[in-house]
C-alpha cells in the first residue's frame, strides 16, 4: 500500500494513489487534483539518520575510499520538505548537488538486532533527495549541519510504500533527472553497508523507534543544480519525487 | 503539525577549549579552524529527566559529563537578529550532553554522543527578566558531592544571541527545540556508580546517576 500526506484547505490529510496519476484519493474516496493541495513529507519522522559515502562509486567520485564503518550523521525535521516543494539555493553557493537515496522507515522498537532479523523491524520505504551545499563543508563533525541540515533541503516522499510491496530493497534502481536529462543512475545493490547491516549497526548503538528513518546514501553522478532546475529523484517501485530549485528568499 | 522537538548541541564554543585545540586546527584532519558553529543533534532516544539513572554503553566505564545551559525555543524561529534572538527563548534548562570520551571531532560522534539516556535535562526554568543573562551564569559539576568542574559562561566564543543568530541563518529552530551553549573539550568525567549533580546559580540543579550495562558484551 502507498500512503501520502497532504495539506488541503488548511488541514492535514492522509491520501492514497487515485486512478489518475495526477490525482490522490482522500480516505472518504474523494479525489483531488495535484493543483489543489500541497504535498507534505509522508510521515511525522522520529530521528533522521543519514549515511555518507555508502556507495563505493560515489565515495571515489568524492576522492574518498569507502569507510570501514558506516559514516552516520543526523538531521532534524526542519530539513524535510514534501513532493513538488521548492528548495532554496543560497546566493553565495557555488556547488549544490542532489542525492537520490532510499529511505528506510523503522516500524517497531529495535535494539541489538542481528542483520538476519533486520527486515522484521522495517515498516516502509520512501524516496529522499538529500541536497548538500559543498561550499559550507568544514572538517568538524563532517558532514556538518550547515551543509546537510538546511531548511527544506531534504525533500521526502511522495509515498510511503509498505515493505510488503517491495520485493528486494537491495535490488532497486535509483535515478535522478534534471530538467528531464538523466544525471544519476545507480542500484541499491551497490551499497557499501546494506540495509540489514545498517540496522544491526545502529541498533547496536541505540534504540531505534517507529518512525525513525535511515537515508541510505547515494550512488555516483553528482552535478550542480541551478535556480529554476526541476530535479526528479526516482526509485524503482517507489515512484518519483520532484523538487524545484529557487533562489534564496532571505539574505 | 510540528514534529517532535529536537535537541541541538554545540562544541568548541568556549575560549578555553579553543585554546587547547589551537595547535591542531591547522593540521589534518581539520586543516582550518572552525567557521560556523560546530553543531550536533541529541536524538530523542538520548533524552532523560531529573533523577535519571543512565546506563552506560556496554563496555564503557566512564563518560564526559558535558554540563551545559540549554535554551528552550518559544516559537518557530528563522533568521533571528542579535537584537531579537533572546526574545525567541522561552525557558532555560540545565543539561548534561553525556559522551564517551573522544579526542577527535572530524566525524559525527554518533556512537559517542547518541546512546540511550545520553542527555539528561532538568525541568524547564521559565525565562524571566529577573534572571541573569546567559553569559553571567556559571555551571558547577559535582561527582558524589565533590566539585569537579566550574565553568563561567562569560568565556563563550559565541554568546547566546550570536549562536542563535548564526544557527537560524540556515536552520530553523522550532517551538520546544533546545539549543545548548556548548560543552568543554575533554571536560570532567564520571564513572559507573557515580551520582552527578550540575548546579547553575539562580536556575537550580540537575541530578542523575550512572550505572553499568548488564547487556551481554557483543
Amino acid at each position: 500500500m502507498k500512503r501520502g500526506r497532504i495539506n488541503w484547505n488548511g488541514l492535514v490529510h492522509e491520501v492514497t494513489p487515485a486512478a489518475e496519476a495526477d490525482q490522490v484519493m482522500l480516505s472518504n474516496g474523494q479525489c483531488l487534483h495535484e493543483s489543489e493541495f500541497e504535498w507534505l513529507p509522508p510521515l511525522q519522522t522520529g530521528t533522521i539518520f543519514a549515511l555518507g559515502l555508502n556507495y563505493a562509486d560515489h565515495a571515489s567520485e568524492l576522492a574518498f575510499k569507502a569507510p570501514d564503518q558506516p559514516l552516520v550523521f543526523l538531521k532534524s525535521a526542519g530539513s524535510l520538505m514534501g513532493h513538488r516543494g521548492q528548495t532554496q539555493r543560497p546566493a553565495d553557493a557555488h556547488y549544490m548537488h542532489y542525492e537520490c537515496e532510499l529511505a528506510v522507515v523503522i516500524g517497531r522498537p529495535a535494539r541489538h538486532i542481528k542483520r538476519d532479523d533486520a527486515y522484521r523491524y522495517i515498516a516502509a520505504y520512501t524516496i529522499a533527495n538529500d541536497y548538500a551545499i559543498r561550499d559550507y563543508l568544514e572538517n568538524y563533525y563532517r558532514p556538518n549541519l550547515k551543509v546537510k541540515n538546511r531548511d527544506g533541503c531534504t525533500p521526502l516522499g511522495p509515498w510511503l510504500v509498505d515493505q510488503a510491496d517491495i520485493g528486494d530493497p537491495m535490488q532497486l534502481e535509483l535515478t535522478t533527472h534534471i530538467n528531464g536529462k538523466l544525471v544519476q543512475r545507480g542500484n541499491t545493490r551497490d551499497m557499501v553497508f546494506s540495509i540489514p547491516v545498517l540496522i544491526e549497526y545502529l541498533s547496536g548503538i541505540l534504540t531505534l523507534s517507529p518512525g525513525d528513518i535511515i537515508l541510505t546514501g547515494t550512488p555516483a553522478g553528482l552535478a550542480n543544480v541551478q535556480v529554476g532546475d526541476e530535479v526528479v529523484t526516482a526509485i524503482e517501485g517507489l515512484g518519483q519525487l520532484s523538487n524545484t530549485i529557487i533562489g534564496a528568499t532571505h539574505d | 503539525m510540528s514534529a517532535q522537538a529536537t535537541v541541538f548541541g554545540v562544541i568548541l564554543n568556549d575560549h578555553r577549549s579553543m585554546q587547547r585545540l589551537q595547535a591542531q586546527f591547522t593540521a589534518a584532519p581539520y586543516l582550518t579552524p572552525p567557521r560556523a558553529p560546530v553543531l550536533h543533534i541529541k536524538p530523542s532516544n538520548t533524552l532523560a529527566g531529573e533523577g535519571a539513572v543512565v546506563v552506560l554503553p556496554s563496555g564503557a566505564e566512564q563518560l564526559e559529563i558535558g554540563a551545559s545551559l540549554g535554551l528552550v525555543i518559544g516559537r518557530l524561529s528563522s533568521h533571528l537578529s542579535l537584537e531579537n534572538a533572546l526574545a525567541a527563548v522561552s525557558a532555560y534548562v540545565i543539561m548534561a550532553d553525556l559522551s564517551l570520551p573522544h579526542a577527535q571531532y572530524y566525524r559525527p560522534a554518533i556512537r559517542e554522543r547518541c546512546f540511550d539516556g545520553a542527555c539528561p535535562i532538568s525541568p524547564k526554568i521559565a525565562f524571566s527578566p529577573d534572571l541573569p543573562q546567559p553569559e553571567q551564569l556559571s555551571i558547577r559539576s559535582y561527582v558524589n558531592g565533590q566539585l569537579v568542574e566550574t565553568r563561567n559562561l562569560a568565556d563563550l566564543v559565541r554568546s547566546a544571541s550570536e549562536l542563535l543568530r548564526d544557527v537560524t541563518e540556515f536552520m530553523r529552530l522550532d517551538s520546544n527545540d533546545i539549543l545548548h551553549l556548548g560543552v568543554l573539550f575533554q571536560g570532567a568525567q564520571a564513572r559507573v556508580g557515580d551520582a552527578v549533580r550540575i548546579v547553575i546559580d539562580h536556575l537550580g540543579e540537575l541530578n542523575f546517576t550512572l550505572v553499568a550495562s548488564c547487556e551481554e558484551q557483543i
